[in-house]
Formats: C-alpha cells, structure tokens, sequence
C-alpha cells in the first residue's frame, strides 16, 4: 500500500502548464498566414476588380451548371453500375464474376483524358450504331455522329470511369459487413435481392460513403477535362473569355473560387450522410441530437442521455471460447 | 413420454454428408425432431454441430443424403425420375418455415429492436404492420424487453441482445427454431437471462434443435440429446439415459471432461 496523499491537493486549482514549442509554431502559422493574405491583397496582377466582374458572367455560370450536371450525372450513373458491377465481382457465378473484374481492370487503368477523346471519336471506329440479333439481321442503326455529341462523350467517358472506381468502393463496403448479417438475413426468408438491399448495402454505406465523398469531389474538378472535347463546363467557360481578353490569372480566380465552393457545399453534405449512416454504430451518435457530436469533439467525453440501463461497456459481440 | 412413438416427426436427417473442400464436416448425419421435441446437439469442438445446422437451414449446401421438413424434402425436389436443386424461391418459401439463433445473435445493428422483429413478418411472410408490431411487443414483452422497443442492437448488452435474436426468430411462428450456441458468446452471468427464455419457449411446445455446451440446459430441458464426434452422431437418447449411463466410452468421457470443468470453475 502506498501512502496516502496529503488532503490539502485540488487539481481544480491546477494552472496550465507552459509549453514554449506551441508559442513558437502558432507564431510561425500565423506569420505565413498573415504573408497569404498580403499577397492576395497587395498583388495588383490578381486584379480582384475582374474576378469580382466575371463571378456571375452568365457564360460562368452556365459553365457551372454544366460542371455540377456533369458531376451529377456521371456520379448517378457510375454509383449505379459500380454497384452493380460489385455485386457481380461478389456473384458465385464465374462468368459474370470475370466479366465484371474485367470491366474494372480495364477502365480504372484508361486514362479519363484518353477515354473522353476516345468516346469523342468513337465515330472513326464505329460508324454506325445498331440493334439486332447478334450475328443476324439488323433491327435499327443509327449513325454513331449523331449519337456521340461532346455532351454523350463526357457522360459516357466520365460515367465508365467513375463506375469502376465507385465499383471497387462499393464491393470493399460489402465485404466489411459481417457475414452473419447476410446468414441472419438469409435465414429469415430474405431473398438475395433483399439480403443485399435491406441489409447489407445499407451496412456497408458507413465504408462506402467517405471515400465516395472523395470520388465526387474528383469526379467535379474531373469534369475540367471535358474542355478538351470543346464541353462548355466551368474551365471551359473561363478559357474562352481569357482567350479574348487574356485575363489569365483573374478568370482562373472565378473558376478556383466556384469549384471551393461547390467542394465545400459537397463536404457538408458528405458529413450529413456519414452520420445519418452512422447510426446504429455509434451510441452517443443515436442517442443524441445532432449538436451532441459538437459537444462530444469538445469535451471528449460520451454522455449517455438514455435512462440508465444496466448495459455494460459497449454491448458488442464478445467472442469467447473457441473462435473459427 | 409414451406418446414419442406415435408424434409426428418435424425434421428429419438421413445420412446427411457435407464437405469443405477435403474436410468431411458431416459424414452421414441421421436425425429426427418429433413435434414439440427439444433436441440437444452437443459435442467437441469442431464435430460439426454448427454445420448440421447451417445445412439444416439450408445456409450450406450439402453433398449427400436427405433432409425433410414435414416429410417435405429440403432443397431438392423430384424431376425426371431423380432430384434437382430446388428455385431459389422455394428455398426461401422452406427457410421461412423454420427459424434460426446465432452464436453472436447478429441482429441487423442500422435497425430499431422493433423493425429487427417486425421486417420478417411484414416484408416475408405478409403480415400487416400493425398486426406485425403487436406481436413484435407481446414478444419483447415475454423476453423481458418491453422498454427496449426502439433502443438499437447496439445499445444493448449481449443477453439482451440474444433475447431480441430469440424474439426474431420466433415473430413469424416458425414450425421448428435451430440455435447455434446461443450462449456461448455471453458472459457468465447473462447466461440464465437467455436460458430462461429457451426453457419458456420449450415448455410453450415450440419444436426447438439446440447446439449448446450448457449441460444443464441439456439435461433438464432437452427431451433428446445428440452427440456429434468427427462428423457423426456417436449416441443419441432421451435426455435422462444420455446423462444417467451413456453407453459409448466417448460420450462417457466428454461427460466426465465436462462436469470436472465445471468443478474446477465453481
Ligand atoms: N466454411 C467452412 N469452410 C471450411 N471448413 C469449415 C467451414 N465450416 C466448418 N468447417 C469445418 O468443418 C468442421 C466442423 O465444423 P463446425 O463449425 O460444424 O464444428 P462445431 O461442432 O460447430 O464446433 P464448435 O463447437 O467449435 O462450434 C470443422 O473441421 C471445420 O473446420
Ligand atoms: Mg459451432
């Protein structure tokens, strides 16, 4: 036994220690900040005037409906087929198992440049588009040049692209999930379709989501390759007016200063998502409105609002004796 | 128990054979669940209890021999003269007639204790909501969990949990209930809370197939016992002979390890 402490200590009246290294590095941030901001105030050649004269060109702004559309539309449609495709990489059936790896394999090794100038130009390649019994007689065809418009090209190159990377974040969600959810799921009755939608897509969002936060952001600044196919998306928009008045630095200003924003606004709503699925995982996060995370983060510590119950420490699944 | 001759016989095995890969799981497992019977599966570890019951629910596959339910054949049906797997369909239709307990409970954690007990009923079996929740609470209710309604899995300790599991398996009546060591992730003092409520599912005369290594539960409860060895049933009888004089040397011995275990703990 040691001995006991004298009764006259109180942590409360405790002073904070003096850590000199935190003095030091707060002054040099603060020091490189403050250079920043002189910078982009003082630098004539930014010419704020004409960012702030180009922010709502209409030509801008339709540029950046067309990035954000382009974003939507390549994001739905990749989510979907990557999906899709995941679960055929998980299918126990070989031939749809292989096809599947193959798409993957194939399109996240294309570059997304080479793959929209290749959409673009599909027409060289393939004149004609057609319908029919394979190998037999043809049903409808259509000319591959009025099918493939810059607009179908990016759709098409950015939506392939995207699904097989959304494909490999989705099948590594899946597989995160516990393989007892889908025995309990199946020994309920549920249909395979039901299995994977019911329980285990819903489960794996909480994998799935973050790194799919990350691909929409890539995916928006990936659309500025569209420019290349003469799409008019947000750098495009901004392009043809420098091309004119060589306003370089200012209009690539407009363009950096939409796609922070729209970044932000995307982050936003990643954080919403994550917690909506989080739920179920994290008790205080369910248990708690949603400003009960700010007060977690600051003081550290889980409060359970519930009334007490005589739960022990997490309630999780502790596996005892012989594992498998 | 004179009347085990003439009940009728819910589940039956007949030479049931399963392998993995080179491993012979189950090598010819033969048996037979009378209506309203509790039978007790015991056995070393890896003997193949879990995978008997896994195929009985038809979660694996097997290579060889017969299952039925109701004298229905699982998994199979008649075609030309022989057998072929049956539809995906009519598997589900088979596995909804029976209900299943896991070792680590897996109830769905992103889903209320209700909606875990409501989701069968209603989206499988087409039982209207309303109906589905009212039974929901009449079970949370017997289990002992009425408050918990709409607390998650995750909230809950884990003979809680097992006790929801219990509730779920038994929402939409199935005909026979398998657990898999339903005590055996618990700690000990959780143990009787989910015992208690198997014992109240027995006596209620649900036909139930239990995987346990709980002696006691086996012994007062269970109307048969099994025990499984390498992949086959080494012995089986009505509870009381089993214990009282086994008749294999192994059975004998695995008896002996086992009540010598539990003197050493207490
Ligand atoms: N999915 C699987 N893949 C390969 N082998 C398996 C698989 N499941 C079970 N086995 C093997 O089958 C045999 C029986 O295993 P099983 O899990 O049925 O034993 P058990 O009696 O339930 O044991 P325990 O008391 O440890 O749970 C073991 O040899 C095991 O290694
Ligand atoms: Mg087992």
């Amino acid at each position: 036994m040691s001995t006991p402490a004298l009764a006259t200590h109180d942590v409360a009246s405790a002073r904070p220690r003096f850590r000199p290294w935190r003095l030091v590095g707060g002054a040099a941030i603060a020091i490189v900040m403050l250079q920043v901001v002189i910078f982009l105030v003082t630098n004539e050649r930014l010419e704020w005037g004409v960012v702030a004269s180009y922010l709502f060109n209409p030509n801008v702004l339709t540029g950046l409906w067309m990035t954000i559309f382009l974003t939507i539309v390549g994001m739905v449609i990749g989510s979907v087929l990557g999906t899709l495709i995941a679960a055929g990489q998980l299918s126990d059936f070989g031939p749809v198992r292989w096809i599947c790896q193959l798409y993957v394999g194939v399109f996240r090794g294309i570059p997304p440049l080479v793959q929209l100038i290749f959409w673009f130009n599909l027409a060289y390649l393939v004149p004609r588009i057609s319908i029919g019994v394979p190998f037999g007689p043809e049903l409808y065809s259509w000319s591959s040049n009025d099918l493939i418009s810059p607009l179908t090209a990016a759709i098409i190159g950015l939506s392939l692209h995207e699904a097989a990377y959304m494909a490999e974040i989705v099948r590594s969600g899946i597989l995160a999930v516990d393989t007892g959810q889908k025995d309990a799921a199946r020994a309920m009755g549920f249909s395979r379709l039901q299995t994977f939608m019911k329980v285990v897509l819903p489960q794996s969002m909480r994998v799935i989501i973050p790194p799919t936060g990350s691909q929409f952001i890539g995916l928006l600044k990936g659309t500025s390759l569209v420019s290349v196919i003469a799409m008019g998306d947000l750098l495009h928009s901004v392009q043809v007016i420098y091309n004119r008045t060589y306003q370089v630095v200012p209009l690539l200003l407009v363009a950096v200063i939409w796609y922070l924003v729209v970044v932000t606004l995307l982050t936003m709503g990643q954080r919403r998502i994550e917690r909506y699925f989080g739920r179920g995982y994290d008790r205080a996060a369910t248990a708690m409105p949603k400003t009960g995370q700010v007060r977690t983060m600051l003081t550290g510590a889980v409060a359970l609002p519930e009334p007490a119950g005589e739960t022990d420490a997490t309630g999780r699944a502790r596996r005892k004796g012989k594992g498998a | 128990m004179n009347a085990e001759t003439t009940r009728k016989t819910v589940l039956e095995a007949r030479g049931v054979v399963k392998r993995f890969g080179d491993t012979l799981a189950l090598d010819g497992v033969d048996l037979s669940v009378a209506e309203g019977d509790v039978v007790a599966i015991l056995g070393p570890s890896g003997s193949g209890k879990s995978t008997l019951v896994r195929c009985l629910h038809q979660l694996e596959s097997i290579d060889g021999g017969a299952m039925y339910l109701d004298g229905e054949l699982l998994g199979f049906e008649e075609h030309r003269g022989g057998l072929r797997p049956r539809s995906e369909r009519q598997v589900e239709q088979q596995r909804r007639q029976m209900g299943m307990v896991f070792q680590q409970f897996n109830l769905f954690p992103h889903w209320s204790v209700l909606r875990n007990i409501t989701e069968a009923p209603t989206k499988v079996h087409g039982v209207p909501a309303a109906k589905a929740r009212a039974r929901a609470l009449e079970l949370l209710e017997k289990v002992g969990l009425s408050d918990k309604a709409d607390a998650h899995p995750r909230q809950l300790s884990g003979g809680q949990q097992q006790r929801v599991a219990i509730a779920r398996a038994v929402a939409p009546n199935p005909r026979v209930l398998l657990f898999d060591e339903p005590t055996s992730a618990l700690d000990p003092e959780l143990v009787d809370e989910v015992l208690a409520v198997m014992k109240s599912l027995a006596r209620a005369g649900m036909t139930m197939v239990v995987v346990t290594h709980e002696m006691d539960f086996a012994r007062e409860v269970a109307d048969r016992c099994v025990f499984m060895a390498e992949g086959r049933v080494v012995e089986e009888g009505p509870s009381a002979e089993f214990f009282a004089s086994p008749r294999t040397d192994r059975l004998r011995s695995f008896l002996t390890r086992y009540s010598e275990g539990r003197q050493a703990v207490s």
